[in-house]
């Protein structure tokens, strides 16, 4: 089982995501270069959170033209594991991995803090350590974090029970308290909240770590608690 | 018509001593080089003189102030390089691009030295916001600026501070402190050694931007200073990421003997500054320089403070390592120019020699210094008549403690470090509103803990005494989060040196930071000097800022100035005096900043220092927090509101409850521990003689503070926290 972490110029939590894997839950992760071409080798592939290419023009637009996105949308064809933490969620929803969009927040202002996340539905490779309904504490840091789709979607994202997580407290405006969401397939997952800075007791806070379990399972073959 | 010297900020002997250094007259490309170099910016050359008061060596330091940054051990082969510096001018001008330029140089002066930043800190000063829409929009832009710049570089910004007085209605104050972790060999200097090494220029392309910043710093803000928006730089961090990600592979090669970032005076100080701590002399040519405007004159070129670019001294024939490296992160590395020994900096356009100077001149040993005349400023006297019997006891402690709450200079900083990333990186273990922020760092037990302070109202009412506060303050925060505070840097921002009453004060700062540095073992090892930070009328409180790191052995008894629950016994450590002189309860509740400031003696203050220290090592303590602006009374308020958590306190006490609550005696602590550890404290504190009094304990939610006897306040700690957390958000949103 190998976990894969794109790292474009301007990424951020590249780093967090690998401490969080390798030193906390003892897996094996490797860093991928942007210009790689091949990635069948892993088995789970994190687009981290930052500023890929400064996010200019508009967050998560450069990277998702890059080459590598095009191996991560085979890679997920194939029903791999794709995960997409806060810059990375961007990235998928402008490669069309996922749907709808993320925009400024509602205040305009980029916000850290900790956001209580409910989690709605935990048959997914990503909860299936969680409860539904069980909340749990995630660190949020972004300037775009407030999701939008059409209605259309939005009715197939609750029919398909697509929805992941929804924030107790809005911080940012998001389309019906949306902090992460799935694919239909249920094998790609975008989320604004960063599950990897809440691994280790001494920054006091391990919530996170359950989602990273819940795919460590799902790749050994088990589904349930 | 001003001359051709006044129009790039000289004065007529400076210009005579350029024609004696050159034997001509200097063109124009010369004279501006000059003008820059020898700004006060660039030269230090009303302050160097009294730099000699610093304490700038210790066992731990590995590199005092002369560097790009300072670097002090903290062992395991380990150092942290770490500097502040004030980008006031722009962010007056121009809030989001002054701040967030200021914290893009500040980094890049970290990572010159070749360390990783990890960490970026600000102290900001402002004008009173309540009613100031001026002050509101400066605020918005210069947090909204540290935050676009710092949170895109994926560092976090852990810790600061920020005052609100009136002193600083039109010349507001932004300060930008930036730590690095280096391994010891890994350090890098800015020398330009090895006679035909080759002169490497990386990063962004140079443009009309920021066209003499320094010489826009070195002098007093008027009417006209909006007019210098072109002194203002533009910040791009992605460009500035990716440098500094290509300058750290850059400098795990042997490829590189030395390297200077293009600050304050551009091409023109680094190619001055790495010249003649090398060999002595550099030729470089404008032409090779990437631009990004055409028909560039060489002046602009040599000028131009454009950021996000650096200067590499590359070993002669690895020019081709260097640029495969630095292409791999999408930048371009050009050969600009030649290390020489001629003691000659030659500046080129093609074939055709633009300029030629001694290099030695320009730099800051060839620049003019200055002693200046001071003298007492008038204010003085005045502000020292004022005894406590003075003003008014209050008659309702409740409403006064939430107005001490709402106070601007008190409430919660939320709001602003909300906007800051302070977690990337996942090393932030105790994050922004404590004492001190605490930083892992990885792969050892070991933590360093941050923090920056400066009481400028004290510094003020007493420039020497304010300022050794300051740097004891600051000590005080580092102490309570358990660490051995071991360096300070230092921003020290006042008003203009030509006038000796801010003059005075500019001396007394430095004699004071220079006494405490020596009692509290924390030497000076970078700072950087902002004066003229005045408009048409007055000028700033001086206002030295305290940057400071300390040492913690064991990352895991990090400690923090919260309650953490009810029945926990709390303690005072230190006792309380008749000194209110100063105080933020005379100015937010009596509108007067007069009297003496509280008596600092050091003695005591390391004692008590010492003692805490070895309590937290032994894990007594379950939280300890200074007491400083608001006293005794806003400080335990501020120790119930984060776990939402009461105090049953009860004081004795001769002085009027006015002063018992709100003096700003010094050398003071509130500790809470379990009642099972009381006993080995109070032990302790008795055999160091260290004065103290058991004031009460934890409780659920009821704030309580009884006066002899006598109930004096009976709050709601949900009210208080709603109250404190509010103040400053109800303002700006």
């Amino acid at each position: 089982m190998k976990f894969g972490i794109i790292v474009f110029p301007g990424s951020n939590c590249d780093i967090d995501c690998y401490h969080a894997l390798k030193v906390e839950l003892k897996q094996n992760v490797e860093y991928i270069w942007h210009d790689t071409e091949n990635i069948d080798d892993f088995d789970c592939i994190i687009l981290p959170g930052g500023f890929s290419y400064g996010d200019y023009l508009r967050c998560g637009a450069a990277a998702a033209n890059t080459r590598i996105m095009e191996s991560v949308k085979e890679h997920a064809q194939r029903g791999k594991l794709v995960i997409g933490i806060c810059n990375g969620f961007q990235v998928l929803t402008e490669v069309g991995l996922l749907p709808g969009a993320l925009i400024r927040n509602e205040k305009l202002k980029f916000i850290c803090d900790v956001a209580p996340v409910r989690v709605e539905n935990n048959e997914s490779p990503f909860t299936n350590q969680l409860v539904e309904g069980q909340i749990i504490n995630l660190p949020i840091a972004h300037g775009e974090g407030n999701y939008v789709a059409t209605e259309e979607t939005l009715k197939e994202l609750k029919e398909n029970k697509q929805i992941l997580f929804t924030y107790q407290k809005n911080p940012n405006g998001s389309i019906l308290d949306i902090a992460g969401i799935c694919n239909e397939k249920r094998n790609v997952l975008g989320m604004m909240p960063h599950p990897e800075r809440a691994c280790e007791a001494l920054l006091g806070n391990i919530d996170g770590k359950a989602i990273f379990e819940s795919i460590i399972l799902s790749l050994q073959g088990g589904t349930k608690k | 018509m001003s001359s051709r010297y006044e129009e790039v900020g000289l004065k007529h002997d400076e210009y005579k001593k350029i024609l004696e250094f050159l034997g001509r007259e200097p063109n124009e490309l010369e004279l501006n080089m000059y003008g820059v170099m020898w700004s006060e910016h660039c030269s230090y050359k009303h302050s160097k003189v009294l730099f000699k008061h610093f304490p700038t060596d210790g066992k731990n330091v590995l590199q005092g102030p002369g560097e790009n940054a300072g670097i002090v051990d903290i062992g395991d082969n380990l150092a942290i390089a770490m500097k502040i510096e004030s980008h006031n001018h722009p962010s007056a001008i121009e809030p989001y691009q002054g701040a967030a330029t200021g914290v893009g140089g500040i980094i890049r002066d970290i990572f010159a030295m070749g360390a990783r930043p990890i960490a970026l800190l600000n102290s900001l000063r402002f004008g009173e916001i309540e009613n100031s829409d001026r002050v509101k929009f400066l605020l918005d832009g210069v947090v909204e600026g540290i935050a676009g710049y710092g949170n895109c570089m994926g560092i976090p910004t852990v810790g600061g501070e920020v005052y609100f007085n009136s002193s600083y209605k039109g010349n507001p104050l932004v300060n930008a402190m930036c730590v690095g972790v280096i391994e010891h060999k890994k350090i890098h200097r800015a020398n330009a050694s090895g006679v035909g090494n080759s002169i490497m220029y990386i990063g962004a392309a140079t443009g009309r931007d920021g066209m003499g910043g320094a010489s826009f710093a070195s002098v007093e803000l008027t009417e006209q200073s909006e007019e210098k928006k072109s002194a203002v730089q533009v910040g791009d961090p992605f460009m500035e990421k990716l440098l500094l990600e290509a300058c750290l592979e850059l400098l795990d090669t042997d490829c590189i003997v030395g390297i200077q970032d293009l600050g304050a005076a551009g091409l023109t100080s680094a190619c001055c500054e790495t010249a003649t701590k090398g060999e002595g002399g550099m030729e470089i040519d404008v032409l090779k320089v990437p631009r990004r405007e055409e028909n560039m004159l060489p002046v602009e070129i040599m000028i131009s403070e454009s950021q996000e670019r650096m200067l590499l001294i590359v070993k002669k024939g690895r020019e081709n390592e260097v640029r495969e490296i630095v292409e791999k992160w999408n930048l371009h590395a050009v050969t600009i120019g030649t290390v020489t020994n001629n003691d000659r900096l030659i500046v080129r356009e093609g074939n055709v020699v633009v300029g030629d100077m001694p290099a030695q001149s320009l730099d800051s040993s060839g620049a003019p210094k200055y002693y200046k005349d001071y003298e007492i400023p008038k204010y003085i006297e005045e502000v020292r008549k004022f005894r406590s019997s003075d003003v008014n006891e209050p008659t309702d402690y409740n409403e006064t403690l939430l107005k001490m709450l709402t106070a601007p200079n008190i409430a919660s900083k939320e709001w602003i470090y909300r906007q800051y990333d302070h977690m990337v990186r996942t090393n932030t273990v105790v994050a922004p509103g404590s004492d001190a922020a605490v930083i892992r760092i990885r792969g050892t037990n070991k933590a360093i803990a941050l923090t920056t302070d400066c009481n400028s109202r004290f510094c003020y009412l007493n420039p020497r005494e304010g300022s050794k506060i300051a740097v004891t303050e600051a000590a005080r925060n580092i102490v309570c989060s358990g660490a051995t505070p071991i360096a300070i840097t230092d921003g020290l921002n006042f008003g203009s040196p030509e006038k000796p009453d801010r003059f005075w004060q500019f001396r007394e700062c430095i004699i004071g930071i220079g006494e405490a540095c020596r009692e509290l073992d924390t030497p000076v090892i970078s700072g950087n000097v902002s004066f003229y930070n005045e408009t048409e009328n007055s000028a700033i409180y001086p206002t030295p800022i305290i940057g400071m790191v300390g040492v913690l052995d064991d990352v895991s008894k990090a400690c923090t100035m919260e309650f953490k629950s009810a029945g926990d016994v709390i303690i005072l450590l230190g006792k309380t005096k008749d000194e209110i002189g100063g105080s933020e309860y005379l100015s937010r509740i009596h509108n007067l900043e007069s009297g003496h400031v509280p008596y600092l003696n050091f003695a005591l203050e390391k004692k008590i220092q010492k003692l805490i220290l070895s309590a937290i090592d032994k894990e007594l303590l379950c939280s300890a927090h200074d007491l400083s602006e608001g006293g005794l009374a806003v400080a335990l308020a501020e120790c119930c509101i984060t776990n939402k958590l009461g105090a049953k306190i009860e004081l004795k006490t001769n002085l009027r409850t006015d002063i018992e609550l709100f003096s700003e005696t010094q050398s003071r602590f509130v500790v809470s521990l379990k009642q099972k550890d009381v006993y080995e404290l109070v032990v302790k504190l008795e055999d160091e003689k260290i004065p103290f009094s058991i004031i009460g304990e934890v409780s659920e939610s009821d704030f309580k503070i009884d006066v002899n006897s006598e109930e004096v306040v009976s709050l709601k700690t949900e009210l208080m926290a709603e109250k404190w957390r509010g103040a400053l958000k109800c303002l700006m949103d």
